[in-house]
């Protein structure tokens, strides 16, 4: 079996940055993340294909060691197609996010917190601001981000009301101007 | 005969398809739902006592012959996986839908969740009868993208971030298995999973070892082995009682089912008995060590099922026929029961307003139905003489003892106290939610509750206790009629795993199957 050294290149450059930005907090990131690394897995089935040789077409007269293997273009196609969907799925989880927690972080557990600052608690666990990394996500920084939610949504809801609204309004101006 | 064996996974496909189109008609929805999975189990219980009757069979998908084209293989493993699988899908399905009608569609949705349900079940069903590794995959994949619908349903904070943790777990789960059937395909140039056990076997002992690794560290993600369970815990207890009764029965085991092909038609030396037998050991400890500390019954069931993974991983890992058989019989008790609790732990938090052993008691007075619901799994799961969570503990142990090399017994300690230990949990929720007065709640202590950890931010708040829906009480009941056939009929059972272990053996069974007139 021969490889192509660009591919394997190519590979193991798209392997390394997707881990990297897997392991990111930015659910972004991650989607990108896995992007790269689904699309570097393709080409490490393409690797294992061999070498390189004629599209598969069956024609009369040409020794069947000339043809390319045509399964791991298939196994490719599949994968992509899988990635395709789950990358879909993965950017509604993300706008859901957004949409309620106004950030596209991965969000800490609250049970993983409760270990981290070593405190055998209830239900809630203060987390003192110093001890966290991610000072935003301390209780101050949720209640911040819930107020900033609320704004948003408001936001968001007035944007979609705005036509019926205005059409409401006019059709009461109207109506007291008659 | 055999002819019937793709309907396990057209069936499904097509309910779902019609559920789907019938989004606006839920009651023909839920029609079309439930008839398709009755009629998997149907076939599932016609292919059952055929296999047994006549061995193996494999289907040439298309009609193109075995290497080249797709093959389905269904062996007394898969028969009784689909059997088992299909049976509980059933009794869940039933469930939920009666806690849609209860409840509106709050928490099960019914435009959503049915159909996506049914995909779940063509995809597990499409893992257990696959004969080809990349159709092993493409299965796991339906069943994988189906949970994170199921998984994030209704889309609260709560569930989109142990959403967030399960999925992107899953998803570097599913890329390594993806890079494992690449290099497998560059090492023997095939993904048919006969035709690989034969010619792994020529390959270098170093170069087989980094492809059964990779293939263990990817289904055991899935199967949550312990380094690799911490994503369970964390996401199963948010999503709705159903879908989580449904996840922890089936998909850990679809899990354990491709670590056992693995083990025995891949890779059936056993270079790596002894890995695997240390990290039995620490998954049955860490695991029930983990549940011991809860409150929430949710999460303390979540915690059990990954320690008790740990003993289907034991079995394996003896690598002997009778390990297996008592492996395969452990799997099937292990569906039902902790799907069965699952569903009771459901009813508890809808009968006492909360999942949590600190908030809910008088359960018993409130209702006896749901206490015989709760204490017949509960004791089958703890593995207490006649259940067949006694029955199936005991075979893995006396496998264990025919090997009998100290490490060996070691790991047989640890699975006695877990069985105890998993006995002190349970025993202790009864003793909580069941036997306490409702009035005894409020300033209640108790050693028992000193070391007990609240889930923190989670449920604890109280709701107000809601009525049992007949139908929801039903479905749990048929699922406690099921385990409690899975003891009365252990004889034949036991039978038929000893059979379909020994045709496991070394992978020669599973050859001859697809390739009856020898490998091409």
């Amino acid at each position: 079996m021969s490889a192509t050294l660009v591919l394997i290149a190519v590979m193991a450059v798209l392997y390394a940055s997707g881990v990297y930005l897997l392991l990111e907090r930015s659910m972004t990131r991650v989607l990108i993340g896995f992007l790269l690394v689904g699309n570097a897995t393709n080409i490490l089935i393409l690797v294992m294909a061999g070498r390189r040789g004629l599209a598969p077409f069956y024609e009369e007269g040409i020794p069947a060691e000339d043809y390319a293997d045509p399964l791991p273009q298939a196994l490719i196609l599949t994968a992509i197609v899988i990635t395709f969907g789950v990358s879909a799925f993965l950017m509604a989880l993300i706008y859901r996010s957004w949409r309620i927690a106004n950030a596209d972080r991965v969000q800490d557990d609250l049970a993983d917190v409760a270990v981290r600052s070593g405190g055998a608690s209830g239900e809630e666990p203060s987390v003192p601001d110093e001890d966290t990394e991610f000072a935003e996500r301390t209780r101050v920084g949720l209640l911040q981000e819930a107020d900033n939610r609320r704004d948003l949504e408001t936001a968001i809801d007035d944007s979609a009301d705005d036509d019926d609204d205005r059409e409401f309004r006019r059709g009461r101006t109207r109506g007291t101007d008659s | 005969m055999t002819a019937l064996l793709p309907l396990v996974v057209i069936v499904p496909l097509i309910g779902a398809a019609v559920a789907l189109v019938a989004a606006r008609r839920p009651r023909l929805q839920v029609l079309a739902s439930i008839v398709a999975l009755a009629v998997v189990v149907v076939l599932s219980a016609l292919l059952f006592v055929h296999v047994d009757a006549a061995g193996g069979q494999a289907v040439e998908v298309g009609g193109w012959p075995a290497p080249f084209g797709i093959v389905l293989v269904l062996d007394r493993l898969s028969a009784l996986m689909l059997l088992i699988s299909s049976i509980v899908l059933l009794a869940v399905l039933v469930f939920s839908v009666g806690q849609g009608m209860a409840d509106g569609d709050t928490e099960t949705p019914v435009s959503i969740y049915n159909p996506t349900y049914l995909i779940l079940a063509a995809g597990v069903f499409n893992a257990f009868i696959a004969g080809d590794l990349f159709n092993l995959y493409v299965g796991f994949e339906i069943l994988l993208v189906a949970s994170y619908v199921l998984l994030t349903l209704s889309g609260t904070e709560e569930r989109i971030r142990a959403g967030v943790t399960y999925i992107v777990v899953s998803l570097v789960s599913s890329l390594l298995f993806l890079a494992a059937i690449a290099m497998i395909y560059g090492a023997t140039g095939t993904v048919n999973i006969a035709q690989m056990s034969e010619r792994l076997r020529e390959l270098p002992a170093e170069v087989q070892l980094i492809l059964h690794i990779m293939l263990l560290v990817a289904f055991g993600i899935k199967a949550a082995i312990f380094p690799l369970s911490f994503w369970l815990p964390d996401s199963y207890p948010t999503a709705p009682a159903p879908v989580t009764a449904v996840f922890a029965g089936l998909l850990t085991k679809v899990g354990v089912y491709a670590i056992l092909r693995t083990e025995t038609a891949l890779f059936p030396g056993d270079e790596l008995s002894i890995p695997l037998l240390v990290i039995a050991g620490l998954t049955l400890l860490v695991g029930i060590l983990g549940a011991v500390a809860q409150a929430d019954i949710k999460r303390l069931l979540s915690f059990t099922l990954v320690s008790h993974i740990g003993y289907m991983i034991f079995g394996i890992a003896l690598n002997t026929v009778a390990g297996m058989t008592a492996t395969i019989y452990y799997v099937a008790h292990h569906i039902v029961a902790q799907t069965t609790l699952f569903l009771a732990s459901g009813l508890i938090e809808r009968q006492g307003g909360s999942a949590s052993i600190n908030r809910v008691g008088g359960l018993l007075k409130a209702s006896p139905v749901l206490g015989v619901l709760f204490f017949l799994p509960a004791m089958n799961l703890g593995g207490i003489p006649p259940f067949s969570g006694f029955i199936g503990k005991t075979a893995v142990f006396l496998a264990g003892a025919d090997v009998g090399t100290p490490l060996v017994w070691v790991v047989i300690a640890v699975g006695a106290v877990t069985s105890l230990l998993t006995l002190y949990a349970l025993a202790r929720v009864w003793n909580m939610a069941f036997w306490r007065g409702k009035e005894e709640v409020k300033d209640y202590s108790s050693p028992l509750l000193d070391h007990v950890e609240e889930r923190p931010g989670g449920t604890a708040t109280v709701t107000r206790s809601r009525t049992l829906p007949s139908l929801m009480t039903w479905a749990t009941g048929g699922m406690v009629v099921v385990s409690i056939a899975l003891t009365v009929f252990a004889g034949p059972l036991y039978a038929f795993s000893s059979r379909a272990g020994e045709s496991l053996r070394g992978g020669d069974g599973y050859v001859e199957t697809v390739f009856p007139d020898g490998t091409p």
